[in-house]
Parts: C-alpha cells; sequence; structure tokens
C-alpha cells in the first residue's frame, strides 16, 4: 500500500513510507503457502517425470538418453502425435461449426430461453465421463439410435459403423466437449454492446456483413479461449479416446496408459506423457498468440 | 472548410398515428408528428416515457403495432433498417471498437458497396467536416469522449443519410463540452440541411438545439411546439410541470365571459385570464404561473394577495424569493436584485406586467 505522505524535509525516509515497504513484504509472504503447495504438487512431480525419462531401463536403474532415442526413432510415435493432434483438431473445427451459430442463438433468446439454454449447455458437464461416453456407445452401436433411425427412413440399408471409427468419437466428443466452446464464447458476446448491431445495420450492412465484420472479430477472444479449451480436453480426453474409439485408434494418452500400466515402462510411458505435453502446449500457445493478435477490443 | 460537404435535399418526416406495444405495456401510445424539411425536433420527456423506443421504430430497430412512418411521403415501414438510409448517433457512440477512426467512417461507404478511392475521399471529407482528420488511424479507445461522438457524427453522416437520429447524444459529456457539440452539431445540420430527430430528457438540450420539441409523457405526445410556445403557454399540467420551474395555486372559476374566466384564487384574489374549453361556473382549477411573472408588492388590491416572505436568496442579478400564501401554497418569485428593497412592507404578492398564467382544470 503506498501512501501519499511526503517525504520529510531532511530527507529521512518518513515512517510512512516504511510501513510501506513492510505491506509489500507481507504480501509477497502470503502468497507462499499457495506458491509452496503449487511447487509440491504440480511442479515436483513434473521434474520427477522428466528425470524418470532419462534413464535406459524399465527398473529406473541406468540414466541415459536410451528411451527418446526409441520414442523419435520410431515412425509410429510420430503418426500417434499426428493423430492426437489432428483428433483435438477437428473437435475444435466442430464445436466452432456447431457451437457459434448456438452462441448467436442463445444471445438472439428471451432471458427465460436462455435459462433453458444454458442448463442444456452445461449438462455434459454435470454427467460422469463413464456415464456419458457409455450413453455414445449406445446412441452409436450397430444397432444403436443413429443407425436404427436412418435405416428405418431407409437412408442406409447396413449399419454405419460409428464406434471405434474417429469420426464416432469425433462426434461424441464434439457433445461432451461442447460447454468449454460455448461458455467463454457465450461469455465474451453477451458482454459486446448490443448497439453495435443496430449501428451496422443502421448504416446499410447485411446481417452477414455485420456478422463477420463485427460479431466475429469482437468475439475472437472468446472463440480462442473455446478452441483452447476444447483442443488441451479433446487431445488428453483418455477415457472418450478408448472406450469409443477402441484399442485400434491409437492416440498419445492410450500409449501412456499402455507403457505404464501394462508394460510397467515407466521411462518409455515419461516420455510419451512429455511429448503430449509439448505438442499440446506448442497448439495452445499458437492459437493463444493468434487469440491476443485479434482480441482484446471487447470494452474497447 | 463547410464548402466541402454539399447539402442534400432535406426530406419530411411523417409520424402517423404510431404505436408501439411491449407485452401488455404500450411504449408508444397513437403518436402523430410532422416534420418539415430541415428541421431539427426534439423528443423531450421523463425516462420510460416512449421517446427512444419512438427514435427506435423511425430507424426500423423496433416493430410497431399500428401506425405508418413516412419519408417524403412514402412509408418506410416494410423496410429493413439497412435499407432505410437513417443516419444514428447512439448515446454510447457504438463505435466499433476494433476498427480505426477511419475505417468507422468507411464502414457505411463499404456496406453500400463503395470502393478504394471513394471510400477514401468521403472518410476524409466527413472527418475533417468534424474537425478530426488527423485521427484517422486511431482505435475508438484512444479518443475522448467528445471526439468519439464526432466519429459516431461522420459514420452517420458519411452514408449521406435523408434523416439523422441522435439518441442522448450530449447525455455522456461533460457540461462545458456539451455546450460546445451542442452548438457543432446544430451548425453541421443547418449546412447539410438535415432533417434531425433528437431524444433528449434535458431540457435545457431540447430549447438550445430543436426547432420545435415534442413533450412525451407515457407514451403520448402531449405537446408538439416551438420551445418559446412550450414554455410560455404549455397545453397540458405535464408539459407545464416538466418545463421550467412553475408556481400552482389552486381556485375556482367564479364567472366566464368571451372565452376568458375570472378566478377567485384560494389565496385571496382575483384574476382574470384565458379560460381553456370545457370550463363551467364553480369549477376547481389550478392557477400555473412561472416565478419571473410574480412580483411582491406593498400595496392592497384585487388582484394581490398577502403572503408571508420567506427566504430571499441572490442569484446572479436575480434575487429569488419565497414566500407563503394564507392557504399554505408556498411561492417563488424572482424579481431583478434591486440595490435598495423595502421587503418587510412588501407583504402582497400580484401578477407582474407581463405575466402568462395558464389555467388549467382541477381534479378533486
Amino acid at each position: 500500500m503506498r501512501t501519499m505522505t511526503p517525504p520529510s524535509p531532511d530527507g529521512a525516509t518518513s515512517p510512512a513510507d516504511g510501513g510501506g515497504k513492510r505491506s509489500v513484504l507481507a504480501e509477497w509472504q502470503l502468497a507462499l503457502p499457495l506458491a509452496l503447495a503449487f511447487a509440491s504438487i504440480f511442479l515436483a512431480p513434473l521434474l520427477m517425470l522428466v528425470g524418470v525419462s532419462f534413464f535406459n531401463d524399465d527398473k529406473i536403474t541406468q540414466p541415459g538418453f536410451g528411451q527418446w532415442a526409441k520414442f523419435l526413432g520410431d515412425p509410429f510415435s510420430y503418426k500417434v502425435i499426428a493423430d492426437t493432434m489432428l483428433l483435438g483438431l477437428k473437435t475444435v473445427c466442430a464445436t466452432i461449426v456447431i457451437g457459434y451459430p448456438l452462441a448467436l442463438i442463445y444471445l438472439d433468446a428471451s432471458p427465460r430461453l436462455q435459462k433453458v439454454l444454458i442448463f442444456i449447455i452445461v449438462m455434459p458437464l454435470l454427467l460422469s465421463v463413464v456415464v456419458r461416453t457409455f450413453a455414445w456407445i449406445v446412441v452409436l452401436g450397430r444397432e444403436g439410435v443413429v443407425n436404427t433411425l436412418l435405416m428405418q427412413f431407409g437412408i442406409i440399408s447396413e449399419p454405419l459403423r460409428l464406434l471405434q471409427t474417429e469420426l464416432g468419437l469425433v462426434i461424441s466428443l464434439t457433445q461432451i466437449e461442447m460447454p468449454l466452446m460455448l461458455l467463454p464464447l457465450i461469455s465474451v458476446m453477451s458482454r459486446l454492446d448490443p448497439n453495435l448491431r443496430d449501428a451496422s445495420s443502421a448504416l446499410g450492412a447485411s446481417r452477414w456483413r455485420t456478422l463477420f465484420k463485427v460479431i466475429v472479430p469482437l468475439s475472437m477472444p472468446g472463440l480462442v479461449a473455446g478452441c483452447l479449451l476444447v483442443f488441451a480436453s479433446s487431445t488428453t480426453a483418455f477415457i472418450s479416446q478408448t472406450v469409443i474409439g477402441g484399442v485400434r485408434l491409437i492416440y498419445l494418452p492410450l500409449l501412456i496408459w499402455q507403457q505404464s500400466l501394462v508394460v510397467f515402462n515407466w521411462p518409455f510411458a515419461a516420455v510419451v506423457s512429455l511429448t503430449l505435453l509439448v505438442s499440446v502446449l506448442t497448439v495452445v500457445s499458437a492459437l493463444s498468440y493468434l487469440g491476443r493478435r485479434s482480441g482484446g477490443y471487447v470494452h474497447g | 472548410m463547410q464548402e466541402a460537404v454539399k447539402a442534400n435535399a432535406a426530406r419530411a418526416l411523417d409520424v402517423e398515428d404510431l404505436s408501439v406495444r411491449y407485452g401488455t405495456s404500450t411504449a408508444v401510445d397513437g403518436v402523430t408528428l410532422a416534420i418539415e424539411p430541415g428541421e431539427v425536433v426534439a423528443l423531450l420527456g421523463p425516462s420510460g416515457c416512449g421517446k427512444t423506443t419512438l427514435l427506435r421504430v423511425i430507424a426500423g430497430f423496433v416493430r410497431q403495432a399500428a401506425g405508418r412512418v413516412r419519408v417524403d411521403g412514402a412509408t418506410i415501414d416494410h423496410l429493413p433498417p439497412n435499407q432505410r438510409n437513417i443516419g444514428i448517433v447512439f448515446q454510447n457512440y457504438a463505435l466499433f471498437p476494433h476498427m480505426t477512426v477511419a475505417e468507422n467512417v468507411a464502414y457505411g461507404l463499404r456496406a453500400r458497396g463503395l470502393k478504394g478511392p471513394e471510400v477514401e475521399a468521403r472518410v476524409s471529407r466527413f472527418l475533417e467536416t468534424v474537425q478530426l482528420g488527423g485521427f484517422r488511424e486511431r482505435l475508438p479507445r484512444q479518443l475522448s469522449g467528445g471526439q468519439q461522438q464526432r466519429v459516431a457524427l461522420a459514420r452517420a453522416l458519411a452514408i449521406e443519410p435523408s434523416i439523422l437520429l441522435l439518441d442522448e447524444p450530449f447525455a455522456a459529456l461533460d457540461r462545458n463540452l456539451r455546450l460546445d457539440m451542442q452548438i457543432e452539431i446544430k451548425r453541421l445540420q443547418r449546412t447539410l440541411g438535415l432533417t434531425t430527430i433528437l431524444v433528449t430528457h434535458d431540457q435545457d438540450e431540447a430549447m438550445s438545439v430543436a426547432d420545435r420539441i415534442a413533450v412525451m409523457h407515457k407514451g403520448k405526445v402531449e405537446q408538439f411546439d416551438t420551445p418559446v410556445a412550450i414554455y410560455d403557454r404549455p397545453q397540458t399540467l405535464f408539459v407545464n410541470g416538466f418545463i421550467g420551474t412553475t408556481n400552482l395555486m389552486n381556485g375556482r372559476v367564479a364567472s366566464l365571459q368571451n372565452g376568458r374566466a375570472t378566478v377567485a384564487l384560494d389565496a385571496g384574489a382575483t384574476i382574470e385570464l384565458a379560460a381553456p374549453a370545457g370550463l363551467g361556473i364553480g369549477a376547481p382549477v389550478l392557477m400555473s404561473v412561472r416565478p419571473e411573472q410574480l412580483a411582491l408588492s406593498a400595496i392592497p388590491g384585487p388582484d394581490a394577495w398577502k403572503v408571508e416572505p420567506g427566504l430571499a436568496l441572490p442569484i446572479g442579478a436575480q434575487l429569488v424569493h419565497e414566500a407563503r400564501t394564507t392557504d399554505g401554497t408556498f411561492l417563488k418569485i424572482i424579481e431583478p436584485r434591486r440595490a435598495v428593497s423595502n421587503d418587510a412592507v412588501r407583504v402582497y404578492c400580484t401578477l407582474a406586467a407581463d405575466a402568462r398564467p395558464t389555467l388549467f382544470p382541477r381534479s378533486t
């Protein structure tokens, strides 16, 4: 806390200044327990993970770069990395395509309808991961809701294979991750000045022009935040990936699980984990860089 | 500088029997206004009187339940806002925060399909008009309130609208800037010859900027007249109370002759003044008279009533007296301040020489 007391005439530090210094120190100290907690819960395990990855054998006795060499030397690894990132990007695209119009509908809805909509939007977050994943099995299965309906209407003659395909996985992830796209989008959009739309319209702009020149650029911060959350969450969604995608679709989380809990090769699992972390962080920082460049105009 | 902006032909605007309902409540109730080409009209009233709703109907943002809006005789009710060619300046300016000043002004031109050099020329011309030529590349948040308003004005004018709508344009500005902007808008409006409608709850603003004022109350236009007429000849009790300060005195009609009534005031005097239609003898009435149209006097008479003088406050060149009548009404009286005043003996109140009191029926 700074006080407005002027320095005393002889140039000595006034008591108020000394008090100010002490309180700055106290504030810093107040944050210390939390910092220690974070360090022990997040930072220490991460450092241990890094440490474990530099051992050659699964008993963790011989230090070396063997596991890294094994992982990075295998073309299969790159396919898994690429598949995982692509899965994230496809889910992000699907949530944008469905989520953005939904956000626009939400904004135009009456306050009463908005309450109902927000409940539906948040619903996936309220259900257990296992329950909603199994629900998708019921929906997407050979004799599930989708196939039964499509066959009844005569659109298809053979059941579609949706389970254990990437398409089925993207469909279910889109529903599961939708709240993470919609909530930041709606929160940014509902803070936009409603007069902006009217102003655009009065200046002669069509609805589409207003959408692409005014609403989309101004909702960029929310869109980017949504993309980050959906991307990070869908690339690491182990249960959905495994239960709906099955064991033939291999993504990084599955590889980590196999190596750590099936084969018990912890150093290799550590290498894959760090690869997942770095790949997700790279895409996320690229997205947030783009977001910072386009964002920051809300309440301008 | 003004020659650069060519004056386009001013349009007449007619609002005919217009009503707007929100659910069960009526926001605008049968409003009719005939606005002359090139005229500045202020919609004046307290908040919730329907003035902003009326403006939004003209702009096309709100659909009316009944009635028509015509520009130069042609109805515009079926047109969406983006085809009405009406310029609007919002109370909060609603500048596009992600666009520079120049991009904001160019927005309407680009939406009309204008390209490159033509857009450039018009943007420069209108930014010069509002004296912001050097601010092209600034973002709205880097401008002061007054500058933002001028950008909003340039943006609205650049599309060469047929009508200009201003929604509480001065409300967000501080006092000194407000007067500057009022003068500037009035000057611009004169040069461009634009028919302009201004929404405000500030009577001074309406008085200073508008050619005619429509005083609105509960969705209805109570009076549509020049500022002077509204001040001097308020037609309803609401207008009378809303514009300026006034004194209301109870009385009864003693006699009626040739459209003039003799009123016996409860305070104890008889006054003769123009009677509104529909008054009978003995009818309870309210006499409204402005503070500067009352005078204190030392001489009793039939048209003077006794008062008990209270505080006297010197305000500039004027002296504001407070006085209490025998029937318990407090009056405000404004007189020019004199060097010598014999307030102790001036215990009678009369109408001043040029007083224009107004009579309203009183519900008992």
